[in-house]
């Protein structure tokens, strides 16, 4: 064909539509605002029962946690992330509804190669790079230490 | 007789004799709607998993392309049908108590073409008196091979297609001067790679494809557009009918207003959400069956290039980091005179 392959790049990019950034963003910094806003609804009043700040937050990501497992049961988080994007899917409920979508798609492949094998198919980059980010940088931490230049 | 370098023109062309389409809820609400056979509410077709439920829709239209045409089930000498799942797991069990000597194909959302292409094939060579050509696709299972799992959260871009429920079947006899339409030739596409790796734009991945193909059926048989009443392909989308548009536009070919597009015919964009259109080889079938042979049936169209595209994409492949190649196969159906 007498179009090279990066001609044809350029042209497609040109003929395809983008999403509109600024509504996108709007709607993003909306939705993941709502979520964190009902995040510290709940450690205030978890506070105000006279619990420490590390237990209602504990408390906090639990009930965040569970709302979003819920949602994700009913097929309600789906659409929420479809509206808010990033708003959504950064939070931990979006992380929660990236763990329980496989484990309930793959449930009909069986405990262990279904639920077992699959539940981290999406998540488990996340757990995989952040465990070993943090591990380099303990080992920074732990060097800069032993050098006493922190 | 074999026509050009691609193509084969029937002395005696095979008729389509009986047709069916079943498709989910979502394309019972899309602008072809009432024209399908059956419309079914449930998107688990009675069944228990995704899987089963595609199987289970297989089944179904192909009994009910047989009911239609008053066919007898051991007069079918052959089935050509496939879908898009790994192993053809929807054909290999949806067909099993069919009981017809199987031919499982994948060309991805082109199947249906490669069904047709291969199905009058064996027709017009005298190899068998009657064959069943049909494709299906499930948007639960196309998304869970492909994408992700239901549940999850995500945003799609605009240039992504939505992946249709549904399946089309058509059964093909020897050549007679009643039916619903007659294949009267074929351009069997051939594989086209424009480097295309962006997965949620299938349509810029098939439309060079399409174009070779629709070409190729130029060159073939020395006609031109103005041969066909419409030119139809599978699941372009809108932004996949563009870039067609434009690469025959540069050939000297204006096909702005007979081209037209399974895809975008099959959902409103606006009000079903579904981006540049339907896809899938459910899509191309069960347009074909309830959209496509009804016009040409009753002479609306006299001549009809049937285009069912494929994006030959592999979750594999992609994530390897290769491309999308796309192929196209062309059908020439045509009006019968009573």
């Amino acid at each position: 064909m007498e179009v090279n392959k990066k001609a044809y790049e350029a042209y497609v990019k040109e003929v395809t539509p983008v999403n509109k950034k600024l509504p996108n963003i709007i709607k993003a910094f909306l939705v993941g605002g709502i979520i964190c806003t009902i995040g510290q609804i709940c450690t205030t009043l978890i506070m105000n029962q006279g619990v420490e700040k590390d237990t209602a937050s504990a408390w906090t990501t639990l009930i965040l946690i569970a709302a979003s497992v819920i949602l994700t049961g009913l097929n309600i988080y789906p659409k929420i992330t479809k509206f808010g994007g990033a708003g959504a899917l950064v939070p931990i409920t979006g992380f929660a509804n990236s763990v329980v979508a496989p484990a309930v798609e793959f449930k009909a492949e069986g405990q262990v190669f279904g639920i077992g094998c699959k539940i981290f198919t999406i998540a488990g980059p996340v757990i995989l790079y952040g465990i070993l980010s943090s591990w380099i940088l303990g080992v920074i931490a732990y060097v800069l230490k032993a050098f006493g230049i922190v | 007789m074999q026509v050009g370098k691609a193509s084969i023109k029937f002395e005696e062309p095979p008729v389509i004799e009986s047709m069916a389409s079943i498709v989910g809820k979502k394309e019972g609400e899309g602008p072809l709607g009432k024209l399908f056979d059956v419309v079914e509410q449930d998107d688990m077709f009675g069944a228990d998993t995704w899987e089963k439920a595609e199987s289970a829709l297989q089944k179904q239209t192909a009994d009910l392309a047989i009911e239609k045409g008053d066919v007898r089930k051991k007069d079918i000498r052959y089935l050509f049908a496939g879908d898009l799942l790994g192993q053809l797991i929807a054909t290999s069990f949806g067909t099993v108590d069919l009981e017809i000597p199987l031919f499982g194909l994948f060309g991805a959302c082109s199947t249906m073409g490669e069904a047709l292409n291969l199905g009058s094939m064996t027709v017009a060579a005298g190899y068998a008196d009657k064959v069943m050509a049909m494709a299906s696709s499930h948007f639960a299972t196309a998304e869970k091979q492909f994408r992700f799992p239901l549940g999850y959260g995500s945003q799609r871009p605009s240039s992504s297609s939505w992946t249709v429920t549904g399946c089309g079947a058509v059964i093909l006899t020897k050549h007679r001067k009643e039916g619903i339409a007659a294949i009267t030739g074929i351009t069997t596409g051939r594989m086209v790679d424009m480097g295309i790796k962006d997965s949620m734009n299938m349509g810029a991945a098939m439309a060079p494809a399409a174009f070779h193909t629709i070409q190729q059926n130029f060159d073939d048989f020395n006609v031109d557009e103005n041969y066909y009443d419409k030119i139809i392909t599978g699941d372009l989308g809108q932004v996949g009918r563009t870039i067609l548009l434009d690469f025959m536009k540069n050939k000297g070919h204006d096909l702005e207003t007979i081209h037209t597009d399974c895809g975008i015919e099959i959902f409103d964009p606006d009000s079903q959400d579904t981006h540049a259109g339907g896809s899938g080889c459910g899509c191309a079938a069960s347009t074909l069956c309830s959209y496509i042979l009804p016009k040409i049936k009753d002479g609306t169209w006299k001549r009809v290039l049937f285009v069912p595209t494929g994006a030959l994409l592999s979750t594999v492949s992609f994530n390897e980091g290769e491309t999308i190649p796309g192929i196209a196969h062309g059908v020439m159906i045509e009006h019968i005179d009573n």
